[in-house]
């Protein structure tokens, strides 16, 4: 019997976001993804550089220092592709200490789409085009190949878990939420319904969401959070089953907690004090793959996601605008694959990324709780502006350069 | 870079003292304006109108003065005084919104009644008379127009006076600096006043920073709508008869219904126009009201070449006017300086989307809209193809709206004013 343990997952983003383009940029410029206006929010440099500094060089630093100094710590990540290149083009550094973090053999990563997409319920092709292009972004930079995945914001359904068993990956990651739960708890693995041999792993989310969200409010009755009464919790959790699945965003620490919050102190504290325990663990997701077995099979028909309340895609496709947009993008896949033009595809390709639709969100708007999430825009509308403004300047390059397909709008 | 929603709210405080205001004896507020309906030129008789209904329907005493001399059907909830025999019909030059180059500090005692300065005077004459029947509680003065009437009431009464900004100076004169004396007005009556109504945040700022009056004096009490007084309309479709034939073929209709001086930024609008004509051609644009700029937008629009896109309608009211807010697809406020903008609320009533300057206040209580700086012209243009072209856009924008505007209503507005009466009577600053 192996020994209750946690398993922590950081998931390591940036997308790039599309520069206030107007219709006048539309046939004239072709430059997305970059601005000269050096305080834009939606500046993707001043952005990354500004989360570098903020979230991961002294998080990674940190993470090297516990990986260095207990030799039982063990994590997982995923990096999507489109960190990776701003990575490679802005903070190089950053790159490297992450090569080392994975050189010690005790960090796995996991296996996602390269542009943080939404393609697998748009199209299944190109959803797994994109897959086999971070499978190989990840070969190359780390010499390493994912064997369990995880979907774009852990969008998370039966066909999703299908699909990984038979794309051959051993596990598959979603959020452990009360409705598909029920009674059963998040601390086992289960096994998505007409599979053999994969194993689903569920996020705990009262004990990741106390760290990813509710560290710093100091209006949560439990705040400060301790490492002592966070151990306490987690050892309570462990009543209900052996595997606590703390599945977070990286930038958790240092950019949505930012360091004056004590939540690296927090962070090393809680890591050294837990390795230094015997009768506990640290798994990656491989390994708590290995050490628990499926308890039962679990049954998830609607889609669910790791985001806001809802625990659905509605922050991606909940108003007819994001609706539209993703329509639009991928009405495009046909024609402009056809061109084989680099440039044109990446484009396209970025466009996809789920955060282009999430700054189109209008569902925080009324219910006065505007500030709790991030948009480099001023408002969703601005968000689906400039981007129907480059959707057409895609149709525009297809036909002038390529010949191909039609304007529209 | 992908925070969600907390799962953890801050509870809204609500303090014992606040409630406990309520349970006092009913007040009586003598109220100092310039117009009501059906005898306003804007915004300001409408939101006073509105108030004052909320205010005697929650039990205030209410003593309303006007300029002039006219029937207000339909108000019956308060005592209107007539400060002067005027008729309100003919009193050209004396609207609250009309602006008279020639106004001097002092009061002219040789001047026409049908100078602004001449009916001002009689108006402090009437209200000094007035306060020999009526003690009120506070006094509640809207604009310059009525500031130095409230403070001579304050002096002979010793009541608190609240001064309503509903508009200062800067606003009406747009991006000039407006009339010396009226600022003076201004300034003496913002200083005087035991607290401060501004309209929205753009005016309490204009207040603080080009008054130099210290912030905690003055609260932000945006105007609400009344949606009730928009019943009994169906469109039909009939006034506006060429723009629904454009519409039915496919273009879009961008409309203003305001008056055409320089505080409303239209020259800047009509650029937007000519600049969004170069990428989108199935833009057309209402401009309903009239003004000092009229014939300057007209030879403008000629000028730019839009000539045969711009719908000039003239003055109007009642349902022709319901009828430029119905025909508009998207109503665009261009003003330079709006304190806030009642119109954009009256629009999306009517089913338009919203695009709004960053320097009128109703955007500060509106999320479903666009919003841009009045100068920026490619952006507006940006904005409306936007809309224009794309159908997802456009629903999103006036189904947004839609389910915000009517949550601003003057019940609110006329418990927020009871709390401060309450506050200014007991002398607390805050």
């Amino acid at each position: 019997m192996s020994q209750p343990g946690i398993a922590l997952y950081l998931h390591v983003h940036q997308p790039y976001r599309v520069r206030p383009y107007t219709v006048f940029d539309t046939a004239d410029s072709h430059e997305y993804f970059s601005t000269t206006r050096d305080d834009a929010s939606s500046n993707n440099e001043v952005i990354f550089k500004k989360v570098a500094d903020k979230s991961y060089r002294p998080m990674n630093q940190l993470l090297e220092k516990l990986l260095s100094e207990n030799d039982s710590f063990k994590l997982s990540l995923s990096i999507t592709g489109t960190f990776l290149e701003q990575a490679e083009q802005w903070a190089p550094d950053v790159i490297a200490s992450f090569q080392r973090i994975i050189a010690t053999g005790r960090v796995e990563i996991l296996a996602e789409t390269y542009h943080h997409s939404l393609a697998f319920f748009y199209s299944l092709p190109e959803f797994e085009r994109q897959v086999a292009l971070h499978r190989k972004k990840i070969e190359a930079i780390f010499g390493v190949t994912p064997t369990v995945f995880r979907n774009t914001e852990l969008a998370y359904n039966d066909q999703v878990g299908q699909w990984a068993e038979k794309a051959g990956y051993k596990g598959v990651l979603a959020e452990g939420w009360d409705t598909v739960l029920d009674w059963r708890s998040p601390n086992h693995i289960y096994r998505p319904p007409a599979t053999n041999s994969i194993g689903l792993l569920l996020k705990n989310y009262q004990l990741s969401d106390d760290i990813a969200f509710r560290f710093s409010n100091q209006s949560w009755n439990e705040w400060p959070l301790t490492t002592d009464k966070y151990a306490s919790w987690v050892e309570n959790s462990f009543e209900k089953g052996p595997l606590v699945n703390l599945f977070m965003d990286y930038e958790t620490f240092g950019e949505h907690q930012w360091a004056d919050t004590g939540i690296f102190g927090f962070f090393d504290t809680f890591i050294s004090d837990w390795a230094s325990r015997e009768d506990r663990q640290f798994y990656t997701v491989s390994d708590a793959l290995s050490a628990f077995s499926p308890v039962a099979e679990l049954t998830v028909p609607q889609t669910t996601t790791w985001a806001d309340t809802e625990r659905d895609l509605s922050a991606w496709t909940g108003n007819s605008m994001q609706r539209e947009a993703l329509r639009h993008l991928y009405a495009l896949e046909h024609d402009i694959l056809r061109t084989e033009d680099t440039a044109l595809i990446t484009d396209w390709r970025r466009l996809g990324a789920s955060d282009a639709v999430y700054y189109m969100s209008t569902k925080w708007l009324d219910d006065g709780d505007v500030h709790a999430y991030f948009s480099p825009y001023d408002s969703p509308y601005d968000a689906f502006l400039y981007y129907i403004n480059v959707i057409r300047d895609l149709r525009w390059r297809l036909m002038s350069n390529h010949g191909t397909g039609h304007l529209h709008g | 870079m992908k925070p969600r929603r907390l799962s953890l709210k801050g509870g809204v405080k609500q303090s014992a003292a606040d409630g406990a205001l309520f349970t006092q004896k009913n007040m009586n507020i003598l109220m100092l304006g310039w117009e009501l309906p059906p005898h306003n030129s804007g915004g300001l008789g409408v939101a006073c109108y509105h108030l004052s209904k909320a205010l005697a329907r929650s039990g205030t005493t209410i003593d309303f003065v006007v300029p002039y001399d006219a029937e207000h059907p339909g108000i019956d909830f308060m005592n209107i005084h007539s400060a002067t025999q005027i008729d309100p019909d003919f009193r050209y030059g004396l609207q609250a919104y009309d602006r008279d180059p020639t106004i001097t500090k002092e009061f002219p005692d040789d001047s026409p009644i049908n100078s602004m300065r001449a009916v001002q005077k009689k108006y402090v004459k009437y209200v000094e008379k007035l306060l020999d029947t009526v003690s009120p509680d506070v006094i509640h003065a809207h604009d310059w127009l009525t500031m130095e009437a409230g403070v001579r009431a304050k002096q002979i009464s010793g009541a608190p006076l609240v001064v309503h900004v509903h508009a200062t100076e800067f606003d009406r004169s747009g991006e000039q600096y407006g009339n010396p004396i009226v600022h003076e007005i201004e300034q003496e009556a913002l200083l005087l006043a035991d607290r401060i109504i501004a309209v929205s945040g753009i005016t309490k700022s204009i207040i603080v920073h080009r008054y130099g009056i210290p912030a905690d004096k003055v609260e932000v009490v945006h105007n609400a709508i009344d949606v009730s007084s928009f019943a009994d309309y169906e469109y039909d479709m009939r006034t506006f008869k060429y723009l629904e034939l454009l519409r039915s073929e496919g273009y879009t209709v961008a409309a203003t219904v305001t008056r055409f001086t320089v505080q409303k930024g239209l020259t800047h609008f009509l650029r937007a126009a000519a600049r969004a004509s170069e990428k989108y051609d199935k833009l057309v644009y209402l401009f309903a009201g009239d003004g000092e700029q009229r014939d300057e937008l007209i030879a403008m629009a000629a000028e730019l070449g839009i000539s045969d896109k711009v719908f000039f309608t003239g003055f109007v009211r009642g349902k022709q006017w319901r009828d430029a807010y119905s025909v508009a697809d998207i109503f665009i406020m261009s003003s330079v300086s709006e304190p806030f903008g009642l119109t954009a609320l009256e629009a999306a009533h009517h089913d338009s989307a919203l695009i709004i300057s960053r320097q009128s206040g109703v955007g500060e209580v509106l999320k479903h809209i666009f919003r841009y700086d009045f100068w920026d012209s490619d952006r507006l243009a940006d904005q409306m193809i936007a809309i224009a072209t794309s159908p997802s856009l456009a629903s999103e924008l006036t189904r947004g709206v839609k389910s915000e505007y009517a949550r601003l209503t003057w019940d609110e507005v006329a418990v927020t004013c009871e709390q401060l009466y309450k506050r200014s009577m007991q002398g607390a600053l805050v």
